[in-house]
């Protein structure tokens, strides 16, 4: 192969992958970036813009003094228009001003110059309300300068009024208010505009703040006590779930595959089921299943044992309930890897132990669980990461409640640290953007761990990677 | 096989058939006992699992038609459930095919192209694709609002950026039909080349075609996997005309007006279908699972 052709296939191949890796930089690997930045910034509700689009939206804060508003009149010249403002007010007197001809269909940007008029100047017919109402969003846009440089805006159907901003800019980014002259700057570190004496001003803007975050979930007793207790459980709801599916699929499987039992592809089938169904109907069904009131599994329990668990307002009940959910979830998936898995033993090992005379579940113990237990690992630490971050099921089924209380973002009982994580960022008024992906970023080094792991794992399963 | 039996082979069969009946009477209860519920009048009802009046009116509403009680009152259909499984379909077709076709040319670069550092994309892709989404959402949502700031028909409320946003979970569709590639022949290929045919000529007219069954079978997968995707859907999507069924249909079962019986007939309604096309493409689907994808 000669150098050119080398070349010409390498930006061939590039053609062909471009838009796969693109989709997976721009949609996953960049958002995984992104969540880590943001987690050592102050992005919140109250601190959502930058600092340049902060100072121009308190720049653009203004009072419209009535005391100095102009009737006016609109007058064709043309295709463009002539604004002419006349004093308001009975017996108002004073100076008229008109300006020159405005393109309105243009975007004004600079202020327009007003001139004083003497006398009666000739015009179009004024526009009639009609007109003016039409035109309405290109007059809001307009801004007309008098001689002695204050600015006019748009204040109603009738009238033009002197807008005085509430703000100056000042050197160094700072702000003046002009009603009393006092001066906020930016302070880079907290994210707002502050005086002299702290006091800051609405909206604040995103800035770097190291590991405030950080040492928030981990220093501030208030933020820590809720965080240890959702990870806890977070672990333990990840950890029993895989157990519980693990212990019906497995036996399942098993039980699936003995040769002497009729119906087996009937039953596999069936019990198939709970994975072929969208996840959030089933969970969904389950959340209005297990209502006190309403739900038929309470009124099966209060027939039979004559009691109405509370599932959604005790914490325990809850957790138990989001067990059994998960575990009718989880365990066809688990029964259909193990039934794989055991359908590559080979036959002649049982036939062996059946001349051994040994019984089914020295069969199991002694075979079927330590070869199919290596293969299976890598599998259920999948399993487990993926319920680690199982929002979908903790959002549907009980959105985390009941909740602690006394702690200032909200946290239930129920949350894993993702759903808590998205309740930070998307349910509480303060959307702490930040914080929760300073969480998500915990979140990750998590799942990463688990991913190597696995990933050394099934390399060591796999016979063509070697390993020992 | 050749196994000696004892005498309580007989009772062991016996009780096997029993104990997985019973388990599959407690998978099966919540299933039937939801269309049980769609037939039910009211939404409060409580009754045996064959229900005793049959009553369309859940059903009526799913379908987005009123229905006038016994009393005269009129009930307008609670939410747009036909809009908003229409809302998923359009979304999972138009992605579905957009992942389909980015896999495709994907899959053929790495299965038939020599470039460096080709093993180490495939992993870290495939190692990308194990971290959830649901922990990246705050970056999602801060992408597509600034998106949305540039391009408005692709930022937050639109389905066009969810659309986008799904396209992102091609890797493990890329590793799917790189190795049905593989089983085909490059020598198929070379005769198309000698005959004068481009490199994309070859892929095109030549491999494509033969390549059909597995894009149909990536095309069912992703197509279910966005139907279902609910944490994007509801970050993205808040105005109820825009959601999809996924983020939808929560809104039924809200404490302060609870309509169980119309989430139930919404619920088979919508779910039905899917699980249909899933058990369809069970066979595929399984294959798959033990190559360590798991269903959201």
């Amino acid at each position: 192969m000669t150098a050119k052709t080398t070349r010409s296939s390498k930006t061939q191949a590039w053609r062909y992958l471009f838009p796969g890796v693109l989709a997976m930089l721009v949609f996953v690997a960049f958002p995984l970036v992104y969540t880590v930045q943001i987690g050592f910034t102050n992005y919140s509700a109250s601190n959502l813009l930058s600092e340049e689009r902060a100072r121009a939206y308190l720049l653009d804060q203004a009072d419209v003094n009535e005391n100095r508003a102009f009737g006016f009149s609109v007058h064709p010249d043309g295709d463009a228009v002539r604004v002419l403002l006349t004093p308001q007010g009975d017996g108002a007197s004073g100076e008229r001003y008109l300006s020159p001809a405005i393109a309105l269909a243009k975007a004004a940007t600079e202020p327009v110059a007003m001139q004083p008029v003497a006398g009666n100047p000739v015009l179009g017919a004024a526009f009639t309300l009609r007109q003016t109402i039409e035109q309405r969003s290109a007059l809001m846009a307009l801004r007309l300068s008098l001689p002695d440089h204050s600015t006019l805006i748009y204040a109603g159907l009738h009238e033009f009024a002197v807008f005085e901003p509430l703000w100056q800019a000042q050197t160094g980014g700072a702000l003046k208010r002009l009603a009393d002259g006092a001066v906020y700057a930016p302070n880079r570190d907290t994210g707002y505009f502050e005086d002299a004496k702290g006091e800051r001003l609405q909206p604040g803007f995103k800035v770097g703040v190291g590991f405030a975050n950080y040492a928030r979930l981990f220093g501030d007793a208030d933020m820590r006590g809720p965080f240890v207790s959702i990870f806890i459980w977070t672990v333990v709801f990840a950890g029993l779930t895989v157990l519980f599916s693990t212990a019906i699929g497995m036996t399942l499987a098993v039980l699936l595959n003995w040769e002497a039992l009729k119906y087996r592809t009937l039953y596999r089938t069936l019990l198939f089921l709970p994975y072929a169904v969208p996840g959030f109907i089933s969970i969904l069904v389950f959340k209005g299943l297990f209502n006190q009131n309403f739900g038929e599994i309470n009124a099966i329990l209060d027939a039979v044992f004559g009691v109405k668990p509370a599932w959604f307002a005790d914490p325990l009940l809850a957790k138990t309930m989001i067990l059994i959910v998960n575990t009718w979830l989880g365990y066809p998936y688990i029964m259909v890897l193990c039934t794989g898995l055991i359908k590559s033993i080979p036959a002649d090992l049982y036939e062996a132990s059946a001349i051994a005379g040994a019984k089914p579940l020295t069969n199991f113990w002694r075979i079927t669980a330590p070869l199919i237990v290596k293969p299976l690992t890598p599998l259920l630490i999948s399993a487990f990461a993926f319920n680690f971050n199982n929002f979908v099921l903790i959002s549907l089924l009980t959105d985390g409640r009941p909740d602690y209380l006394n702690t200032k973002l909200p946290a239930g009982t129920t949350d894993i640290l993702v759903s808590y994580t998205y309740r930070i960022a998307f349910t509480d008024a303060g959307a702490n953007f930040g914080l929760a992906a300073a969480i998500s970023t915990v979140i990750f080094f998590l799942v990463a761990i688990l991913s190597l792991v696995n990933l050394k794992l099934s390399q060591s399963n796999d016979p063509h990677k070697g390993g020992h | 096989m050749a196994v000696v039996t004892g005498k309580s082979q007989r009772w062991r069969i016996v009780a096997a058939h029993v104990g997985l009946w019973v388990l599959i009477a407690i998978t099966l209860f919540p299933l039937l006992a939801v269309v049980s519920i769609s037939l039910r009048p009211g939404n409060f009802a409580t009754g045996s699992l064959i229900p005793a009046e049959i009553s369309l009116e859940h059903w009526k509403l799913a379908l987005g038609f009123a229905h006038t009680q016994a009393d005269g009152v009129v009930v307008q259909p609670p939410f747009p459930v036909l809009l908003w499984l229409w809302n998923s379909i359009k979304v999972a077709t138009i992605s579905s095919l957009l992942i389909v076709s980015i896999s495709t040319t994907a899959a053929y670069g790495f299965a038939r192209l020599r470039f460096r550092f080709k093993t180490t994309i495939l992993n870290s892709m495939l190692l990308l694709q194990m971290f959830p989404v649901a922990v990246a959402l705050v970056a999602i949502y801060a992408i597509f609002e600034a998106i949305g700031g540039v391009i408005p028909w692709l930022g937050i409320e639109t389905h066009g950026g969810l659309i986008v946003a799904y396209i992102g979970g091609v890797a493990m569709h890329i590793w799917t039909i790189k190795g049905y590639f593989e089983t085909i022949p490059t020598e198929i290929e070379e005769c198309a080349k000698v005959d004068g045919a481009t490199s994309w000529q070859a892929f095109y007219k030549v491999l494509l075609p033969m390549a059909v069954p597995i894009l149909m079978v990536v095309f069912v997968l992703a197509f279910i996997g966005t139907i279902i995707e609910y944490p994007i859907a509801s970050v993205l999507l808040r105005e109820e005309p825009n959601l999809t069924l996924a983020v939808g249909s929560k809104y039924y079962l809200y404490e302060q007006r609870y309509l169980w019986g119309d989430f139930a007939a919404a619920a088979v309604l919508s779910g039905l279908p899917i699980t249909l096309v899933f058990l369809a493409a069970q066979r595929w689907i399984v294959s798959g699972l033990t190559s360590g994808g798991v269903k959201g």
